[in-house]
């Protein structure tokens, strides 16, 4: 489904990415960890598309074809999700309009009419009850002084909306308490089909306890050092990271 | 011949059709000796240091248009609030239309300004409100020299106006450019209760320029919910003059919606004269191309525990200019006032421009006030996060816009209104948002 060549980035010059390879099947669930600054966030936005990155060399493929070039929202319509490690506020736009929006803006990238009105709503019900959202929670203002979970909760709750092929968690777990990253977790388990894909990107291992992953890929410096199944999660969160940089320096000399 | 000229010449063959020895006439004789001294308003008064005239005073306005009522309703519909029941008061170039307009006397008036000036039966009122929170100013002393028509909207004591009153001024004029001064009376009286809507439209490509009074009393405990809908041909442009007088207990809102027009300029006063009063001062503009839209605002807070919410939003693109002055003034015995005063604009491109002068003179010691004025552009990281949900730059530009001027039509209290300024507003943005905000 996702298909990462040699892919490097930077952002007002400075290397962030540097030579990522990277590949997702439908039906995986992949994590990305890594300690602070190592380019985790940098690969979510990347693959999402965010102008403010450039990328200088290698190409994302999504299901065969180069995405490389494509602006954000061509890539949302194509199916990729990215939840945001910090939602943005947007006061004057409820919770129902954005998301209203943002479903009936994809249907018409293919070619799809509005969904119906009656259709939407019913949706917009059971997803918001998947995440144990309050209905009063819909009509506020998007993200405007909601907490952290709430943001995060509301990120998943569009997650379970447009039903993306490949979905991204860019740290969905940090910050949250426990109740919260049971619900968040939750909701992502039970979106998961054989034909989409998961990439969590997180510093704790904790999530990964909720949402298992296939393979746990290990970003330092901007390249992935280490690939592994969920017990390398197990492994990291016992040993920190500090052995694999020795093992790289060892490797390096 | 100069316009100002022209205006007083002018004035000689006026009052050739004006009762002279009615007293009104001293009145418009000060007026326009105030007028002759001071001219028209330049960029070197501190009041009018963003906004020039000189580009629409070099015009031939006709001053006196001929009596020629050639249009039909078809011809307005689109401009009326026409899907609820309302009083309409129409003036085509100025003249009233009779046929236009649906004008009452049942349990309160809904009619015009020529009749209370000229009529006996209305003496005690003019004597009491006519001219009386006019001060003394270029354009509204020009005003008052030709005060001759317009609305006069009278609640008696604690009547409801059981629908909004439109107050509607269309200009046809196919020949010369025209220049109108309509003067409008409104006067709520104690626990009074009243909807205004007033719109100043051209129906034709001609220069228009209107230099509007209007004086609003607000009895005790009335309530006054004031709409201005302002947007009009970029061949017109409007001087809006309103002066408002409240009572104790009393609210008055005012909302303008300034959306188009060449040259747009909006002095708003209020004047509060009883304790517990609630001024509100609601403004969304929305501009591109050569237009120019100035709000210069004032609240003169005069007692004690009073309120006072100025919120003006604005967007401009392209060479549009927009122009905020919002003055508060607290005399020192207003103490516990609450007056908050908010100006945010966005600045679409970087040929456009944008003035924000807050003005506060605090007298008393134990009052809140707080002002703030942003000018900024639009959100990247909101404009990055919508982008990455699926909503194109274009939609999701229109949106921010759109979601930045929306808090303001939450107070509009006339659903119809509410409606209108949202389409009117998206229209503007070039955007179907497919549903309403």
């Amino acid at each position: 489904m996702l298909k990462i060549k040699n892919l490097h980035a930077s952002v007002e010059g400075e290397k962030i990415l540097k030579g990522i390879n990277l590949e997702i099947n439908p039906g995986e669930v992949h994590a990305i960890m890594g300690p602070n600054g190592s380019g985790k966030s940098t690969l979510a936005s990347v693959i999402a598309g965010n102008e403010d990155f450039e990328v200088t060399e290698g190409d994302i493929l999504f299901e065969k074809a180069n995405i490389s070039e494509l602006s954000p929202e061509e890539r949302a319509h194509k199916g990729i999700f990215l939840s945001f490690q910090y939602p943005v506020e947007i006061p004057g736009v409820s919770v129902t309009n954005f998301i209203k929006t943002s479903i009936n803006q994809v249907r018409k990238s293919r070619g799809q009419k509005d969904m119906p009105a009656n259709e939407m709503l019913k949706k917009i019900r059971e997803k918001s009850a998947l995440l144990e959202m309050d209905r009063k929670f819909l009509s506020r203002s998007l993200n405007e002084g909601f907490s952290g979970g709430e943001k995060k909760r509301n990120e998943i709750f569009q997650m379970a909306m447009l039903e993306p092929k490949l979905a991204i968690l860019d740290e969905t777990d940090s910050g949250l308490d426990i109740d919260a990253l049971r619900i968040v977790s939750d909701g992502v388990n039970r979106l998961k089909t054989k034909d989409n894909a998961t990439l969590v990107i997180t510093h704790y291992q904790r999530l990964l306890d909720y949402v298992i992953p296939d393979v746990v890929h290990v970003l330092m410096d901007g390249k992935i050092v280490k690939s592994g199944g969920k017990e390398l999660a197990k492994e990291l969160e016992e040993r920190g990271y500090d052995w694999l940089k020795e093992e790289r320096a060892e490797m390096s000399s | 011949m100069e316009l100002k000229e022209k205006l007083m010449s002018s004035y000689l063959a006026f009052e050739e059709h004006v009762d002279l020895e009615n007293d009104i006439h001293q009145v418009r004789n000060k007026a326009i000796k105030f007028f002759e001294q001071t001219g028209f308003p330049t960029k070197k008064l501190e009041a009018w240091k963003y906004t020039s005239l000189n580009s629409i005073l070099k015009e031939d306005y006709s001053i006196f248009p001929k009596k020629e009522d050639a249009i039909d309703y078809k011809d307005i519909k689109k401009y009326l609030i026409h899907d609820i029941d309302t009083y309409t008061i129409v003036f085509v170039d100025g003249i009233y239309s009779s046929h236009l307009s649906r004008t009452t006397h049942d349990k309160l008036d809904a009619c015009l300004m020529s009749s209370a000036l000229d009529k006996e039966k209305y003496k005690p009122v003019i004597d009491k409100y006519f001219n009386k929170i006019v001060p003394e100013e270029s354009m509204s002393s020009l005003n008052t020299a030709f005060a001759k028509e317009g609305a006069y909207i009278r609640i008696p004591k604690n009547v409801v106006a059981e629908k909004p009153i439109q107050v509607m001024n269309f200009f046809t004029s196919n020949e010369a450019a025209l220049m109108v001064q309509p003067r409008n009376l409104i006067i709520a009286e104690e626990g009074a209760h009243v909807q205004i809507i007033e719109r100043h439209q051209s129906l034709t490509e001609q220069p228009v320029l209107t230099n509007s009074v209007t004086e609003v009393y607000v009895g005790k405990n009335a309530e006054v919910d004031y709409y201005k809908i302002q947007n009009d041909k970029t061949s017109s442009s409007l001087i809006d003059n309103t002066f408002i007088k409240q009572e104790r207990d009393s609210i008055c809102s005012m909302h303008t919606f300034s959306l188009g027009g060449k040259i747009t300029r909006n002095n708003l006063k209020f004047y509060q004269h009883g304790e517990n009063c609630n001024s509100i001062l609601k403004g969304v503009t929305i501009l591109e191309g050569k237009q120019h839209v100035d709000h210069n605002t004032l609240v003169h807070h005069t007692q004690p525990n009073c309120e006072s919410h100025q919120d003006y939003k604005g967007i401009f693109s392209e060479k549009s200019v927009g122009v905020f002055n919002g003055n508060v003034l607290v005399d020192r015995i207003a103490q516990k006032t609450n007056a908050f005063q908010s100006n945010n604009n966005i600045i679409i491109d970087d040929t456009a421009t944008c003035n924000s002068k807050p003005q506060l003179e605090i007298f008393a010691d134990d009052v809140k006030c707080s002002h703030g004025c942003t000018i900024g552009q639009l959100d990247n990281e909101a404009l990055y996060y919508m982008r990455s949900r699926g909503i194109p730059k274009k939609e999701a530009r229109a949106l921010l816009m759109f979601a930045f001027a929306n808090n303001v039509l939450d107070s509009v209290k006339i659903p119809e209104i509410k409606k209108r300024i949202t389409k009117q507003i998206a229209l503007k943005l070039g955007v179907e948002l497919g549903f309403n905000l």
